[in-house]
């Protein structure tokens, strides 16, 4: 068998500019079947582009994609017909029903319209079927648009923030499918700036930032190479006394976010600094090692991303 | 290219524009107006015992044409003469400007409007070929013009020989030249007209600027229809077999290369204004 074939998408330095600007510049993503990647960054990261490329919507400028061992830019019908995409908006027709949609859909992908029900139900919608799109709230129409992307059984899904303007209970809905979906086979490509949602759902991460995957991998994986240092979470009911903690053998720093964010050297010494705190009659109230999260990862990712390049990644915004 | 897929294309936008009370509302009104209404006015006017003058003056009219076309007209009162030319000839370029009023106003949103509504996106992430998107689009817009004129070459057909037949000498419509006026004519020139429609709705960046651009193609091709009639003065039959033929040569070379002004980045909105 080609080994492309084993492949769901492969970006290989893929670049695409419009005029001036560099949506995507040197792009390469693998994601292997069955596998779910999230493309995470902020918005104008590259990430639609980057989804319509996948299908052959857009053509590269430069690199190669190969989706399903297809090149889009030949046999870009084929790779559509097998995937399923949920564009950022949901592209409804506004006055028709929920039915006409799913139908017309159901009719261009080939089909079977006795899918229509089993899909509406899937996302919760098909009691509001018979209803014209233009009655729906933002979160049914979203549901609608996940129920005609899965229509057809797509071996591919590309979902471009698959849950915005969904309530967290529809959100947790979709991302049980994605992870259900991925689990059946189905390659999974998830565009989303909202770092929680990649959170347990994600073989992959890739960091998007200005066309460019700034870092990719599993989120321990990551987590390992972007958070080499355990941070503790430290509170105390004489809070004041906790200020001097930097100068404790291994800790490295420390910063009050809510409660105390500590950096240790290792794990290890952890024990050592809680003793040390208590012989010099520091009250204690929590001492909890932080789970790496992918949010803290972001941030961490960001910042020595800026400290290499500096330039590069401008800082975030400070809303005015 | 799937003939089915283009049909489901262009179902879509009938079901869409046939429940859209405020597209099809205005367009019945127009329809009248041309079908209904100016005839049964004119006709009314010209068949009255009162309006010997106007008779007359058509008459004079009809007796300095050449004597081929004097030929052609009938009834043996100048008032019978009168209404024919009125009903055959004066009003033969409506069934030119009803069809392209109403199908281009739904040409000119074929595209544009699409990405307008987000709906870009989602044709251009499908299977559908950008042929059979464009074939779709074409029967879409085509169709209820051309619906409204047969509806309306119906009703105008009863309308003349309701008010003129009597006169002329019993049921004398439709004419040869307006069997082939409808159905050998009208087809190429709306058609000429969408095929330049729809790739500028795919070129323009908005939905009014598509309905400007829309009518600057309108316009001149009715200018067009209008000067062509005028040779069915002559020769009815003759002229509208030249006509149509010229026509669809246009047509088809415009409908076969019209596909090529559509593509999926321009679905979705990508270097149109640089296009």
């Amino acid at each position: 068998m080609n080994p492309e074939m084993t492949k769901g998408i492969h970006l290989g330095g893929v670049s695409r500019s419009f005029g001036e600007i560099r949506a995507v510049d040197n792009l390469t993503i693998d994601a292997p079947r069955g596998s779910v990647a999230v493309l995470l960054g902020p918005n104008g990261a590259g990430k639609t582009t980057t989804v319509r490329l996948i299908t052959g919507s857009l053509k590269p400028n430069a690199g190669s994609i190969s989706v399903l061992g297809m090149d889009p830019a030949v046999d870009g019908d084929e790779i559509r017909r097998r995937s399923g995409v949920v564009p950022p908006k949901p592209a409804l027709y506004d006055r028709l029903t929920g039915q006409d949609n799913l139908e017309y859909a159901a009719r261009i992908w080939d089909a079977d319209p006795s899918r229509i029900a089993e899909a509406a139900a899937r996302f919760g919608i098909d009691h509001a079927l018979h209803m014209k799109v233009a009655g729906y709230s933002t979160g049914m129409r979203t549901r609608l648009a996940l129920a005609r992307a899965v229509l057809h059984d797509p071996e591919i899904l590309l979902l471009d923030e698959p849950t915005a303007g969904l309530d967290p209970e529809s959100a947790r809905a979709v991302l049980d499918l994605i992870r259900e979906l991925a689990g059946s086979g189905r390659t999974v490509i998830m565009a989303t700036h909202l770092l929680h949602e990649a959170e347990g759902i994600a073989d992959q991460v890739i960091l998007m930032g200005a066309g460019q995957a700034r870092a990719a991998g599993h989120p321990t994986e990551l987590a390992a190479r972007y958070m080499k240092d355990p941070v503790v979470i430290v509170d105390a009911e004489n809070r004041d006394l906790l200020k001097d903690l930097d100068r404790y053998n291994g800790v490295k720093g420390s910063v009050w976010n809510g409660a105390l964010h500590v950096t240790l050297d290792s794990i290890e010494i952890l024990p050592d600094v809680v003793a040390g705190l208590v012989a010099d009659g520091v009250r204690l109230t929590r001492i909890e090692p932080m789970a790496a999260t992918l949010e803290h990862l972001y941030f961490e990712m960001q910042r020595q991303l800026r400290e290499d390049n500096p330039g590069a990644i401008p800082p975030p915004e400070v809303p005015a | 290219m799937s003939w089915s897929k283009v049909w489901t294309v262009a179902r879509i936008d009938l079901h869409r524009l046939f429940i859209s009370k405020d597209y099809w509302i205005p367009m019945v009104i127009l329809g009248a107006i041309f079908f209904v209404f100016i005839p049964w006015v004119l006709l009314g006017v010209v068949t009255r015992p009162q309006s010997l003058e106007i008779v007359s003056q058509i008459g004079d009219v009809l007796t300095s044409l050449p004597g081929a076309a004097s030929d052609v007209v009938r009834g043996e009162t100048p008032q019978a003469r009168a209404a024919y030319s009125l009903a055959v000839f004066l009003l033969a370029p409506v069934a030119i400007v009803v069809p392209l009023t109403i199908s281009s106003a739904v040409g000119a949103q074929a595209i544009v409007g699409e990405r307008e509504r987000g709906i870009g996106e989602f044709l251009a992430h499908s299977p559908l070929q950008i042929r059979e998107i464009y074939a779709g689009k074409l029967l879409a817009s085509a169709i209820p013009g051309y619906v409204a004129t047969l509806v309306g070459f119906g009703v105008y057909s009863l309308i003349v020989n309701f008010r003129a037949g009597p006169i002329v000498g019993g049921w004398f419509f439709p004419t040869v030249g307006w069997w082939l006026l409808i159905f050998w004519v009208v087809p190429p020139f709306l058609l000429v007209a969408l095929s330049i429609i729809v790739r500028l709705s795919a070129r323009v960046q908005s939905t009014a600027a598509a309905q400007q651009a829309a009518s600057l193609v309108s316009l001149p091709i009715i200018m067009a229809s209008y000067v062509a009639s005028s040779g069915f003065v002559l020769d009815p039959t003759l002229a509208a077999l030249i006509v149509g033929s010229v026509a669809w040569i246009f047509a088809i070379w415009g409908v076969a290369s019209g596909a090529k002004a559509i593509s999926r980045e321009r679905l979705l909105g990508v270097g149109i204004d640089t296009a």
